[in-house]
């Protein structure tokens, strides 16, 4: 057989596979990122069916889906929801990233990784998947809940945090002399910092810069600055991904509305194939040796993602079963956790070789369990559904 | 005039929540999507914390709603202002897609100048732009907050549609 009629038969092939599985995802309301996950396993170097010509096309596939998730993570929130969480949900943020970033590290270097290794390891048991979080919010029906601007708040907390996470991860990752790496890591914040100050000024400019009337342009235009960035970055060391995240932040308003619309399904195809990608790069031979190390790593920090849940939401003034809701729904990891132990494979040190499977296997316990241990929390014994308890109204109190 | 309290709340990355509770006791609020989506929520007296019955409505649907409720608190409320300056009027108008102030500045319309109406106030997103200058650039699907005479509103609606 040709070799391009076999590509466009293993990609076809892959996608329709992938829509399956997302159809599958849906009708047991579950997030597809884990079933991905798996496909990938399947269909990588000693899995079930190993794609022979596609693998090239797959992998650039998946450095444009990292650079879309980073960007629309960058738009998701305005600069004026990043100031107000800055002034306000300091408290919880900081609480959610020493409870959860701790294990990681700790976890990396019990476990021999090396310091490196356990640096990205901390970031990947930090983030939790605002994608799975959103979804499990809005399937569940939360979103009128009133731990719900807890749980999102500590989501915006963890997207700033990445802000800065993601320069300083991508400089320790080349390696190189301590003066060097400080001072590389000091300018990839000053630049960070300068981005964050122009958004929340200029970010309605910015987008109006970037954007015309016409879908077309608009699309074209952002996607292109955003590569443009991205190579930039990636050329002076500091990750691609860091690039296309700081674009993000840097357009706001209207244009940001807009331009998520746009961006969204390009996100959804290549994300998959993202996901499909870290799968697939995974030796299955090494996820039985992950299984239970990823295990005892997703049951800790599913713990202290419960537990910074709950004080959050007490702090708010939520009751029991609302901060039980809040705590698990932040349990679930996803694409981030996955773009960080990217970043980490590619690093220095003896361990970087082992954080693949690790994160492969965390992210799957925990985006399946975590959305699990939500429906459990939202049936617990007292918070029936339905039954609406009315008090009787009391004559003549208003007129 | 309507004195119940309504709680706001902005939810960062899906957009705003309204709620209050009622003399029920059952907290009753609404979440408006950046996307204009409205979410209309009702939770029990026993767990005032999860939104038991929701019910999603389009833009149209919410008109409708409030039209059968007769009138939102801001409305009554400015019926009442519209009663103690006699002669102003003040209305909404939104900028549908195909204006040709679509992009324009307000000061490129010199609307003001031209028919006597003045805008107070944009609504963007569910988001307020109180005192917009003439710099202040129109978008297709803001509401403008329009002062003026009723001819004045009338030629600047017109104004908006047609330039």
């Amino acid at each position: 057989m040709h070799d391009q009629a076999l590509l466009w038969l293993e990609l076809g092939g892959l996608l329709l596979g992938l829509g399956l599985l997302a159809r599958l995802a849906s009708v047991i309301g579950l997030s597809p990122i884990p079933l991905y996950l798996l496909g990938g396993l399947a269909v990588g170097e000693g899995g079930l069916v190993p794609l022979v010509t596609s693998e090239g096309f797959i992998e650039i596939g998946a450095d444009l889906g990292v650079i879309l998730l980073l960007l629309m993570l960058g738009l998701e929130y305005t600069a004026s929801e990043l100031r107000r969480e800055l002034r306000f949900g300091a408290a919880p943020g900081l609480l959610d990233l020493v409870a959860s970033y701790t294990p990681g590290v700790a976890a990396g270097l019990i476990l021999g990784l090396g310091p490196v290794p356990s640096l990205f390891l901390g970031g990947v048991t930090y983030i939790s998947s605002s994608g799975v979080v959103a979804k499990l919010l809005a399937d569940f029906g939360w979103i009128g809940n009133r731990e719900t601007p807890v749980v999102l708040s500590l989501l915006v907390f963890e997207d700033l945090a990445m802000a800065v996470l993601l320069p300083v991860l991508a400089v320790v990752a080349i390696g190189g002399s301590p003066g060097g790496a400080i001072l590389s890591v000091g300018a990839a914040l000053a630049l960070v910092a300068l981005i964050l100050a122009l958004a929340s000024r200029h970010g309605e400019t910015a987008g109006r810069l970037v954007f015309s009337g016409s879908d077309e342009v608009n699309l074209l235009t952002l996607v292109g600055v955003t590569l443009v960035i991205a190579g930039v970055t990636e050329q002076v060391s500091v990750s691609a991904a860091v690039g296309a995240f700081l674009v993000g932040i840097g357009i706001s308003g209207e244009a940001a509305r807009r331009a998520r619309t746009l961006l969204t399904p390009l996100r959804d195809l290549f994300a998959a194939v993202f996901f499909v990608f870290f799968g697939l790069s995974t030796d299955p031979a090494a996820i039985p040796g992950a299984l239970g190390p990823a295990a005892a790593l997703a049951a800790v920090t599913g713990l202290t993602k419960l537990g910074t849940g709950w004080w959050a939401a007490r702090r708010a003034g939520v009751g029991r079963h609302g901060r039980a809701r809040a705590g698990a729904a932040l349990i679930a990891r996803g694409e981030f956790s996955m773009i960080i132990a990217g970043l980490g494979a590619t690093a220095a040190g003896a361990g970087s070789g082992r954080l693949g499977p690790l994160a492969a296997v965390y992210v799957l316990l925990t985006a399946t369990l975590g959305p699990l241990a939500a429906r459990f929390a939202d049936r617990a014994p007292g918070s029936r559904r339905g039954g609406l308890r009315r008090r009787p109204r009391v004559a003549g109190r208003r007129g | 005039m309507v004195t119940t309290p309504i709680d706001q709340t902005p939810l960062p990355g899906v957009g705003v929540r309204y709620d209050f509770t009622t003399e029920e006791g059952l907290r009753l609020g609404v979440v408006h999507h950046h996307s204009g989506r409205r979410e209309l929520f009702l939770c029990p007296a026993d767990d005032p914390d999860s939104a038991r019955v929701t019910l999603e409505l389009t833009e149209d649907e919410a008109h409708a709603l409030i039209d059968v409720l007769g009138g939102s608190q801001i409305v009554e409320t400015l019926s009442v202002l519209r009663q103690q300056v006699e002669g102003l009027g003040i209305d909404w108008l939104t900028l549908d897609p195909g204006s040709p102030y679509d992009g324009k500045t307000i000061g490129d319309g010199r609307m003001r100048t031209r028919t006597g109406a003045s805008v107070v106030a944009v609504l963007r997103a569910s988001e307020p732009h109180p005192a917009p200058g003439p710099d202040f650039r129109l978008l297709a699907g803001d509401t403008l907050v329009v002062v003026g005479t009723a001819e004045g509103i009338g030629a600047l609606g017109a104004l908006l549609r047609t330039g």
